[in-house]
């Protein structure tokens, strides 16, 4: 069987308030349901690796072939929990020990 | 080489300073290097200093654009006449045929936009992209609507913006993709709105021209137009005294 590609995204919200993990991933998983479908959405094997409520970072994991799709429905999102917000994409990268890298540079 | 980004649609609230110079600041941060700031057209030079000084001390180029709304062909060609030595860009909001076909074979402009709302009012197509083409005008797509609308109202934006997407690229018309906000928040990075640009079909490196190439060679285009030395595309003066 062949093996699936991934991606690994690092993440920046920006919003007024503290946003949890679950209202985040809810965010996150609702643009690309909105944008794609619940078919669509299925597809993308996307998962939240790590969250820093604090620092506002995430690392989400997603398939290489649904990469644009999770981008543009990132770019999409402008609230969480009710509370405007953005979604900004820092890096992204083949292995979680890259993207460390990648966001250390 | 680094990519140059550009947003040539910033709609800044002018009589708001604070606000102005945050929407600049944040754009300087996500990274790009060249916004441009629609200006009404009874704007003199000198109120666009202030808001140069702002850009050049976040370290972004400003470029003065201008939106005209004409209602009809003799309007369009007079405003056209009256400001394309005073502004560097010039879009031309298509609220009717007339105005869309001569706005699209006139080399006077830059930037086409249509209604993103009224789908009936939405006049790129075939025809007019052949006269785009052969005027160098390019089409604007502003991504606030894919941003704040929801449900079937984005969905038959997408439906639309896809097939002039297509018509655009058949016929070499240059697409260029901005913010349009006026609000920090719904800035996205360069690359962000690169990905919002595969909404509508087109491949990666099409859709990073959308936000780099395509609005950057608008303005070095008509920065050469506009500076003094210019005579025709290709020929400009390079010395000029008794002893050439």
């Amino acid at each position: 069987m062949k093996r699936v590609k991934r991606r690994y995204l690092a993440l920046q919200i920006e919003s007024d308030g503290i946003i949890s993990q679950k209202e985040l991933m809810d965010a996150v998983w609702g643009a690309v349901t909105k944008l794609y479908g619940e078919c669509g959405a299925s597809l993308t094997s996307l998962s939240l690796i790590d969250y820093d409520v604090e620092k506002r970072y995430a690392v989400i994991r997603v398939s290489l072939a649904s990469l644009n799709m999770v981008r543009a429905s990132l770019a999409s999102i402008i609230s969480v929990a009710n509370r405007d917000a953005a979604v900004r994409v820092l890096a992204v990268s083949g292995t979680i020990k890259a993207l460390f890298e990648k966001l250390k540079a | 080489m680094k990519r140059a980004f550009a947003d040539l649609h910033l709609r800044i609230n002018l009589k708001d300073p604070a606000a102005t110079l945050r929407v600049i600041n944040k754009a300087a941060t996500l990274g790009y290097s060249l916004v441009a700031v629609p200006f009404s057209p009874e704007t003199h030079a000198d109120e666009t200093l202030q808001l140069r000084t702002a850009c050049s001390e976040a370290g972004v180029d400003f470029v003065a654009r201008v939106d005209i709304r004409p209602r009809t062909q003799n309007e369009l060609l007079h405003q056209l006449r009256k400001l394309r030595r005073k502004f560097q860009v010039i879009c031309v909001y298509c609220e009717n045929k007339e105005v869309a076909r001569q706005a699209a074979k006139d080399h006077r402009v830059d930037l086409l936009n249509f209604p993103l709302l009224d789908f009936r009012g939405r006049f790129f197509d075939r025809a007019e992209a052949e006269l785009a083409s052969s005027s160098r005008a390019a089409m604007e797509i502003d991504v606030k609507p894919l941003l704040v609308l929801e449900g079937p109202a984005r969905t038959r934006l997408l439906s639309s913006l896809r097939r002039e997407a297509a018509i655009a690229r058949e016929f070499h018309v240059p697409i260029v993709v901005s913010s349009g906000v006026s609000v920090e928040t719904l800035l996205r990075k360069p690359r962000d709105m690169a990905a919002l640009a595969f909404l509508f079909g087109l491949d990666e490196a099409s859709a990073l021209e959308t936000v780099s190439k395509n609005p950057v060679a608008i303005v070095k285009r008509n920065r050469e137009k506009l500076s003094s030395g210019f005579v025709a595309p290709g020929i400009r003066v390079i010395k000029e005294g008794d002893d050439c």
